[in-house]
């Protein structure tokens, strides 16, 4: 049986067109040898579930600057359950102050990455959610 | 399983889906799977599109898609990125161009890396392909990028290949020595607004008077992926030679040599997996030393463990070996 790689779709959301913090973790993550789907930019909830769906993505990173988060987490991660699909993980990154990301995580959010967190920090939580999700299949 | 299966085949896409990873993965049921939905296959017009990087296959894909739909036809599209040598790792990007698709359930996309196939093409896209075509699909789209091999292994597992070429990617010899012209069925010179265009496209007829055989010439459409021009006129050539395929003694031909190629395929991922185990259990380190020392070579262990394999007699070698020497040697007399 071949290795079984880790299958993250990187998703941009909503009306900012700034996917320079998508490009770098989409990166580092394949760098830490993950198959990376990159969705592109303005994405709607919709897509980016149904994304998740036909890839059979074990994760979704979420990027946004444009404030909207609590928005886009929340409708993410509720789309996500309606399709049965509620054991995938959901993290992301951003502009995101830090008053709000107790509430992500409430929502469901597994982790939010604040700017300035080094890339390998994120790829090792990934890593690590990503190996309890399976160990639960 | 079973469960999975019977969801899959009633258009679950989750299903479907997870499916196709435990076929990527090469689970261990995966062969059980496959012997049972492969007598449900072999409805579905299998395409391939192939071309150089920035050629514009995505885009082209895209409208390919839109054209299928507009035809009342359920299209899934495997879409292949390479995997990093290094780490393992693919950005699969080419969804980006297809996005507006999504939530159309008459269209599945699926991107998968390389993941280190010689040919570009995994073993599982080929597996994933009769799946999807056991699930209901009517076209399953192949795009895959264009280098080295993967562009002739195409042909192992696509009904019609679409070549895609671009003007100013260099001259007649580049078209003549990729072989491209042997396992194109269908030409798409795209971004058909930039210069060169012409030319291209002239050389292409000109090389295939040179090469053609056979009944059916292929045809060589001019295309704008980004605006839609002349993708009506590729999908009813994509149609043309499906039928064509089927009505005529080529498309027989065709079939049975991808067949031969799929057993081919199968063998050697078994045979591959099996020097694996056997070569990973038989190396210790004094193997390793002796061949550091070169007092053995990678030769003479590749036959040892060959012998566990497939144990053969090899006084037979010896022979024969011995038999072709003295052939040359009466040759030279």
């Amino acid at each position: 049986m071949s290795e079984r790689k880790i299958r993250v779709v990187v998703a941009k959301p909503g009306l900012d067109g700034h996917d320079r913090g998508a490009k770098v973790i989409a990166r580092a993550l394949r760098d830490a040898g993950s198959e990376v789907i990159y969705t592109g930019l303005r994405q709607t909830p919709e897509q980016i579930v149904d994304t998740v769906i036909q890839e059979d993505a074990d994760a979704v990173g979420i990027s946004i600057l444009s404030g909207a988060h609590t928005f886009y987490f929340t409708k993410i991660i509720e789309m996500l359950k309606e399709r049965d699909a509620s054991d995938v993980i959901v993290f992301g990154g951003g502009v995101i102050p830090d008053n709000d990301i107790p509430g992500l995580l409430d929502a469901g959010a597994g982790a939010v990455f604040g700017p300035g967190t080094p890339t390998s920090a994120c790829v090792k939580w990934l890593e690590e959610a990503v190996a309890n999700k399976r160990a639960k299949e | 399983m079973e469960n999975l299966l019977k969801k899959a085949l009633n258009g679950d896409i989750r299903s479907i889906a997870r499916i196709i990873s435990l076929i990527e993965n090469d689970t261990p049921s995966k062969d059980e799977l496959l012997k049972r939905i492969y007598p449900l296959s072999g409805k579905a017009i299998v395409l391939g599109i192939t071309g150089s990087p920035g050629a514009g296959k995505s885009t082209l894909t895209d409208k390919v898609i839109e054209s299928f739909r507009r035809r009342d036809m359920k299209v899934a599209v495997i879409a292949i990125d390479p995997s990093s040598p290094f780490s393992g790792g693919a950005i699969l990007a080419d969804r980006i161009r297809m996005q507006r698709h999504t939530g159309d359930p008459g269209v599945y996309i699926r991107s998968m890396g390389t993941r280190g196939s010689l040919g570009g093409l995994s073993r599982g896209a080929k597996e994933s392909l009769i799946l999807l075509d056991a699930c209901g699909y009517d076209v399953i789209i192949i795009e895959t990028v264009g280098v080295g091999q993967s562009e002739v292994d195409i042909i192992k597992i696509a009904d019609t290949v679409c070549v895609v070429l671009v003007p100013g990617m260099g001259d007649d010899i580049q078209i003549m020595k990729a072989g491209i012209m042997e396992i194109a069925n269908v030409f798409a010179v795209n971004k058909a607004d930039k210069p060169g265009v012409d030319r291209v496209a002239a050389e292409v007829r000109l090389m295939l008077d040179l090469v053609k055989d056979g009944e059916w010439t292929p045809p060589v459409h001019l295309t704008i992926a980004e605006d839609g021009t002349g993708i009506e006129e590729l999908v009813n050539s994509f149609i043309a030679h499906s039928s064509f395929l089927k009505e005529r003694p080529e498309g027989r031909r065709r079939e049975w040599r991808r067949l031969a190629f799929e057993v081919e395929g199968v063998l050697l991922q078994k045979l591959t997996r099996l020097a694996e185990v056997q070569w990973n259990s038989y190396r210790t380190d004094e193997i390793m030393d002796l061949l550091l020392a070169r007092k053995t070579n990678p030769y003479a262990v590749a036959e040892d463990v060959l012998q566990n394999i497939m144990p053969c007699d090899r006084a037979d070698h010896r022979v024969t070996e011995e038999e072709d020497s003295s052939d040359v040697a009466a040759n030279d007399g």
